[in-house]
């Protein structure tokens, strides 16, 4: 019988089985960017005055999902509707854990229409939907990541604390909670990127000192990146098994990962990157 | 100090949001004390704690409630009051809520209502449809009336929470016969100016040796000058300053040379007889019967005074209210407005109207026996501050310092 006892150790048989269920395939949920624009400010990143390149920006998501597909990746695809336009952001739908979704509650209103589109598709999906209190704000995969069976979940500028507390009782799992510090840096998946059970990708001066603790002392390899490359999203990555996508041009970062053994798929976000988010925010793990 | 509870849920020990709310609370400048903890047994149970966090001001209460909430820290949502009704009259409910002499809040819809009338070893009574609730003492229980039972719903306020400038100096430690009584009757003396100055009235309790010690005089002017608004004593007070404003002594002796007069074991009776016999104190002085004295000042200036009776008491005078019940009732009724109460030299008496003051009245109690003080204090009246000195000395200093000054 294993033992729960070395839950973060590389030879517990959960992280085995975690690394086993990686290597299945993966069903993403992505958006056409037909809709994307930057419409209104609600991060550092976004500017009214510097637009995204509509043609630029289609290439780019369209690259993105043909790696994807490459790496043998189910890809399902919403709907994008008009006057959404960071529905494309499909990361910060809900939270998906097995057959339930923990749907988003958008702290900005401009994002608030998103929630009744991604509810209508994961209920189409037969994917039971559980709502966050009205006073709750949390958003989806873009603030909570597993890493093994526990969930890390930052919190202050999007997602409220409380969430975490429910989805930990509705789930009876153990979630740490993050409070992210930088504006920049304002969801967890633009500061941690998950690569394995027991391994993130992470940007310590994005978390508190104490968040910086919990990473530490709960994960045995956690990465740090460079400012410079952290800067250019690379912690938004999107991880399949052994390989890893990432925004072109962080050569540290590459050689991080290429000397753990993974395999790196540099390729352009730009477009994306001036409304703050890069692979990963174009993509939601749909766990069935 | 204010304090708040709250309610910090989750994850709180592995993610360390457990220290890191305690470290806000006292990097803002508060103090924390953790009144529960319950500790998840496995990785994936959550814990929970309850924190009483304290502040030095409502500011920083504000400024520190508004960062931990960012943390998940929750205000304790108390429980309503549980009321039940009282079958008979003077009789409560069992398992009745008692009171003390702090300021109380109850929960009833939702919100806090302040207990009116803070006083000791009391029932709250509630009158729902008014939102209203006072303190009732068990001999005015009605039947029907609404009773605050268990200990769900209510907040008491500690005293510590006053601002502290408010407080006596000379407090901060307990009584000492050891403390230099100027800068002590000083202290006292701008107490009572400010309590004036806010329209706050300023209650004596006495006893008779301020007769007995030739203090009358000073406790005179004091009157005269509108420091003393309301006065408490027994039927001996009255009795001494009395006999000493129609034959000079007190219990016989002669106050000014110190000697016994002949015949003057009798003087307390036969001055209650020519009370009695006038009809009262007040006729007494309307007849020109008494011309002087405290009991004189007292009816002469309009100050209020109850008299209330003791099993050892002669006569008494008529004024005295022999009901043990009803003189408590009395003192009760004449409470309100009063800001500040001296005691001087009575035991009972101070421990009678102790029990009936809110804690937020200021009490200073005057004794020569430093165990009055001890006593007044271990019955509840902790916001008491003692002088342990002579009646005449405190007296004397006090209307040098109060009536010669220009205030």
């Amino acid at each position: 019988m294993p033992s729960f006892s070395c839950v973060n150790s590389p030879v517990c048989w959960l992280h085995q089985k975690t690394e086993l269920m990686n290597k299945q395939k993966v069903t993403l949920l992505m958006c056409p960017p037909d809709q994307y624009a930057i419409r209104y400010v609600i991060n550092p990143w976004m500017q009214l005055s510097r637009q995204s390149d509509p043609v630029r920006a289609d290439r780019q998501w369209k690259k993105l999902f043909d790696i994807l597909k490459g790496l043998n990746c189910d890809i399902e695809l919403i709907k994008p509707v008009k006057g959404l336009p960071d529905m494309v952001f499909t990361a910060n739908a809900g939270l998906p854990v097995d057959n339930r979704v923990f749907l988003s509650r958008f702290r900005h209103k401009e994002r608030e229409a998103e929630a009744k589109h991604f509810r209508k598709w994961f209920e189409k999906q037969g994917i039971n939907v559980i709502n966050m209190p009205p006073e709750i704000f949390f958003e989806g995969a873009g603030d909570a990541l597993f890493v093994g069976n526990t969930l890390f979940a930052a919190y202050r500028f999007r997602s409220d604390i409380r969430a975490h507390t429910l989805i930990a009782e509705t789930l009876g799992i153990q979630v740490l909670s993050l409070e992210l510090t930088k504006k920049r840096f304002y969801h967890l998946d633009t500061c941690f990127a998950p690569l394995s059970s027991t391994s993130v990708l992470y940007y310590p001066p994005a978390f508190d000192q104490y968040g910086q603790k919990v990473i530490e002392e709960n994960i045995p390899d956690p990465i740090p990146v460079p400012r410079n490359e952290a800067s250019r999203f690379v912690c938004n990555a999107i991880v399949i098994g052994k390989d890893v996508i990432i925004h072109q041009r962080c050569p540290d970062t590459v050689k991080l990962l290429t000397d753990r053994g993974y395999r790196v798929h540099e390729t352009n976000f730009s477009e994306f990157i001036k409304s703050g988010g890069s692979a990963k925010c174009l993509t939601l793990r749909i766990y069935d | 100090m204010i304090s708040e509870k709250v309610i910090l849920a989750g994850h709180i020990i592995d993610s360390l949001t457990l220290p890191k709310v305690l470290d806000e609370i006292t990097e803002l400048g508060g103090d924390f004390a953790i009144e529960e903890i319950k500790i998840g047994r496995t990785r994936q149970n959550p814990s929970k704690a309850l924190i009483e966090v304290t502040a030095p001001s409502h500011e920083v209460l504000k400024r520190i409630m508004m960062r931990i909430k960012r943390q998940g820290a929750e205000i304790e949502k108390p429980q309503e009051v549980v009321l039940v009704r009282a079958t008979r009259n003077g009789i409560l409910p069992d398992n009745f809520y008692s009171t003390t002499n702090l300021q109380t809040d109850i929960m009833i819809g939702k919100r806090w209502l302040t207990v009116r009338n803070p006083e000791m070893d009391c029932a709250i009574v509630v009158d729902v449809k008014n939102r209203r609730a006072g303190t009732v003492p068990m001999a005015d229980i009605r039947k029907g009336d609404l009773i605050v039972v268990g200990d769900e719903g209510i907040r008491v306020i500690p005293h510590t929470q006053q601002k502290e400038s408010e407080e006596f100096q000379f407090m901060r430690s307990r009584v000492s016969p050891e403390k230099p009584k100027e800068t002590v009757i000083q202290e006292i003396a701008s107490q009572m100016k400010q309590s004036r100055q806010k329209g706050k009235k300023i209650l004596l309790v006495g006893g008779p040796a301020i007769v007995h010690t030739d203090a009358g005089v000073y406790l005179e002017k004091l009157m005269k000058k509108g420091y003393i608004n309301l006065l408490f004593a027994g039927n001996a007070l009255a009795v001494h300053d009395i006999e000493y404003a129609l034959y000079k002594t007190s219990l016989g002796i002669y106050l000014n040379r110190g000697q016994s007069a002949e015949g003057g074991h009798g003087h307390h009776v036969r001055a209650i007889n020519t009370i009695r016999k006038a009809g009262g104190i007040r006729k007494a002085v309307n007849k020109g019967i008494l011309k002087s004295g405290v009991m004189f000042t007292c009816v002469k200036k309009k100050i209020p005074f109850i008299l209330a009776g003791s099993i050892r008491d002669d006569g008494p005078l008529p004024e005295v209210i022999t009901d043990a019940i009803e003189a408590q009732q009395a003192m009760r009724n004449r409470l309100k407005g009063v800001g500040f109460v001296l005691m001087i030299a009575t035991t009972l008496h101070s421990i009678a109207v102790g029990n009936l003051l809110p804690a937020s009245v200021k009490v200073v109690c005057v004794d020569i026996n430093p165990s009055v003080v001890t006593k007044l204090i271990d019955r509840g009246s902790f916001q008491a501050a003692g002088v342990v000195t002579d009646a005449e000395l405190f007296l004397r200093e006090l209307s040098r310092m109060l009536v010669t000054s220009k205030d």
